[in-house]
């Protein structure tokens, strides 16, 4: 079934991503009262990217907590909270800020459970905007998903609908293991229908078949899920594209992917990261370990082609991937 | 309630025992890592007792603890059997941590120990999470308590956790064991303060410097930021004043010392000086101490025997515990695992 034809069966509302993902926060904080956010002005300011919003006049300073600008500290503090019986959410604001806090991520909050014999659980949801396209240069632009991906012990999901964008948060929030959300920040005011049903989730683990098609499959990420949506009706009559959304990144459901492959016999990877060892890498991967004789031709990467995001507009259109680099990479093997 | 308290004579003598049994649990790693039957490293806590000890006395016994890397006495402090710290150093399923994590992962969070920590300094932000969830969850009379060493204090990631623990009154207490050298460098070379407890004035609460010799001064000085903490006051830093008499790690060359100073530290050894004490107060014969010992002795021999005994984990639990939802890429591994019996050579897809 194709996400639109899963969304049919049940009531929604048109919603943005960030209301989409507020919505998501504000039914977990409703629904479990160990629930809390915590960051860097996420509560009276409402967050700098404006997605916690007006929660705060909803739940209060101890649901929305103001940390001080102590990346490690905070990121440390969830990990320990997590550990001794609440859910905080703890908002990164930018990724490229994980590096600041990558200490307690990758020795304490992925290795606990498994170094203490599963003697605990690790219910934390860290939520982190991701992206370039607006300006922000390359300290407020990164894609680092994949070191998330690829880092044992830890989850990363990264919608790509607002529907997703609220069905992860959900799902990330409920889950008892680490569960990364990787907000594209360029999506945030994309439109999209909303299931309204607040035990709503998106399993972490399931893609989302966005679009049916027979030529190639495109298995797109975050910003890239639209943009290929939009190639593939684009290119409707000549090329026939499915577009797929993988939503989880870890773990990565790899029968959708292959199964879809196995159809159309040719595959583009459209994800934002850096093209070189990383989430493209993977994907094609896995495709040519369970599907390798249905290839008909080289699977095809985009991506950032390895560097920063530049600051100057030119260069941020330059090295940013989007639709015409998958429409080029769909025409490269078609 | 506590276990064991220093106010009555039954607590003081089962704090003497602890003590005791961390010098004999700790005397009999060092001889079987030397051993080599051991694997890894481990980091001993002989001298260092009475801190560990005089601080859980301190402690409910529902309270947490971060721990460090040198934790096994905290955590015979904190309450934990002996007999599967022990399997978990020698790397066995039946170990604290079914052989996964060793010597510096020792926890038992429901204990309220929450884990052996191997990097320097990340176990203050994990007690002021603790107490951030204690705090969250009205949860009275519970702190948690951050063993540190006087080597995190130079970590970025305490100042952060202590200041968020001091800005939100968080009942957490921060305790640092001073033994005078982080790994082979003196403390004076790293710090510019003289006592490391000044740098709590940097966060407006109290900060005292006490004898980390003297189960008593320690015990005390917990106890009062323990008041202060559960009270919604927020925060205290302790430093005890304490040494190691073994190497940072065991087969540490321990260049950077004399023998004399090492003798002068031993000159005040915890057990000594507190089992000379009880005897002094007539709560404890010279008969009682040795009986004490040999109990001690036994138990630890006990602990040795079931670690020597227990089994070593399958192949296939390397893949348990990652996740409290498992995942299909890791599932794909146990089967083969399985199936071949663990001589996969690491993972291939």
């Amino acid at each position: 079934m194709t996400a639109q034809a899963e969304l049919g069966a049940q009531e929604t509302e048109t919603m943005t991503v960030r209301e989409a993902i507020r919505q998501g926060l504000r039914e977990e904080l409703a629904r479990d009262d160990d629930v809390y956010i915590m960051g860097e002005d996420v509560g009276a300011f409402g967050g700098v990217l404006e997605v916690t919003g007006d929660l705060y006049e909803e739940f209060g300073g101890e649901r929305l907590r103001d940390t001080p600008i102590a990346e490690a500290g905070y990121v440390g503090a969830a990990v320990g909270a997590a550990a001794t019986g609440t859910r905080p959410v703890a908002e990164l604001m930018f990724s490229d800020f994980m590096g600041v806090s990558m200490e307690q991520i990758m020795n304490q909050m992925a290795k606990m459970r498994y170094m203490f014999g599963g003697k605990t659980e690790m219910p934390v949801t860290i939520r982190a905007t991701e992206g370039g396209g607006m300006g922000a240069a390359s300290q407020h632009s990164g894609t680092v998903h994949t070191w998330i991906s690829h880092f044992p012990g830890l989850k990363a999901v990264a919608p790509g609908t607002a529907a997703s964008a609220k069905g992860l948060t959900k799902a990330a929030i409920r889950s008892d293991d680490p569960v990364f959300v990787f907000e594209n920040k360029m999506i945030y005011e994309q439109k999209g229908e909303v299931p309204t049903d607040e035990d709503y989730v998106t399993p972490i683990g399931e893609a989302s078949v966005e679009r049916e098609g027979e030529d190639v499959t495109v298995v797109a990420t975050q910003r890239l899920v639209g943009e290929s949506v939009d190639v593939a009706e684009d290119l409707a009559g000549d090329v026939s594209v499915e577009v797929i959304d993988p939503q989880s990144l870890y773990p990565l459901d790899t029968e959708t992917i292959v199964e879809s492959l196995q159809k159309t016999g040719r595959m583009v990877v459209a994800d934002e990261s850096p093209v070189s060892y990383g989430t493209h890498a993977e994907i094609i991967a896995r495709a040519q370990e369970e599907a390798f004789f249905s290839l008909d031709a080289p699977i095809q990467r985009v991506g950032t082609p390895d560097t920063h995001m530049p600051f100057s507009t030119p260069l941020e259109q330059e090295v940013l991937p989007d639709g015409e680099g998958v429409q080029k990479a769909i025409q490269r093997i078609v | 309630m506590s276990d064991y308290t220093l106010e009555t004579e039954a607590g003081r003598l089962e704090a003497l025992r602890r003590m005791r049994t961390i010098r004999e649990f700790d005397t009999m790693a060092g001889q079987y890592f030397a051993d080599g039957e051991i694997p890894g490293f481990v980091h001993l806590y002989i001298g260092e007792e009475a801190v560990g000890v005089g601080t859980c006395a301190a402690l409910e016994s529902d309270d947490y603890i971060s721990s460090t890397h040198r934790g096994h006495g905290h955590c015979i402090a904190k309450g934990l059997d002996p007999k599967l710290m022990m399997a978990e150093l020698f790397g066995k399923s039946d170990g604290y941590c079914n052989g996964k994590g060793g010597s510096m992962h020792i926890a038992d969070v429901d204990s309220g120990m929450l884990g052996a920590n191997g990097i320097v300094g990340a176990g203050p932000p994990l007690a002021t999470g603790a107490a951030l969830s204690i705090d969250h969850q009205d949860r009275s009379d519970q702190v948690a308590l951050a063993f540190l060493g006087d080597g995190a204090t130079a970590q970025g990631q305490v100042h952060e956790a202590v200041n968020m623990a001091s800005t939100w009154d968080l009942p957490a207490i921060f305790l640092i064991e001073n033994n005078q050298y982080g790994e082979a460098t003196p403390v004076e070379d790293q710090h510019n303060v003289d006592h490391l407890s000044d740098t709590a004035q940097a966060y407006d609460i109290p900060g005292v410097t006490v004898d980390g010799m003297d189960i008593t001064a320690v015990y005390e000085a917990v106890k009062e930021a323990r008041k202060r903490a559960a009270n919604g006051d927020g925060p205290t830093m302790i430093e005890a004043e304490t040494y190691r008499y073994h190497g940072h790690y065991e087969g540490d060359e321990q260049n950077y010392r004399t023998d004399e100073e090492l003798q002068m530290w031993k000159d005040r050894d915890p057990i000594d000086s507190f089992s000379e004490r009880l005897v002094d107060r007539g709560e404890l014969t010279e008969s009682e101490f040795e009986e004490m010992e040999a109990e001690v002795e036994e138990t630890i021999a006990e602990a040795l025997d079931f670690a020597q005994n227990a089994d070593l984990p399958a192949p296939e639990e390397a893949y348990d515990d990652m996740f409290n939802e498992s995942v299909p890429e890791i599932e794909n591994f146990k089967n083969q695992a399985r199936t071949d019996g663990g001589s996969t050579g690491g993972g291939s897809r």
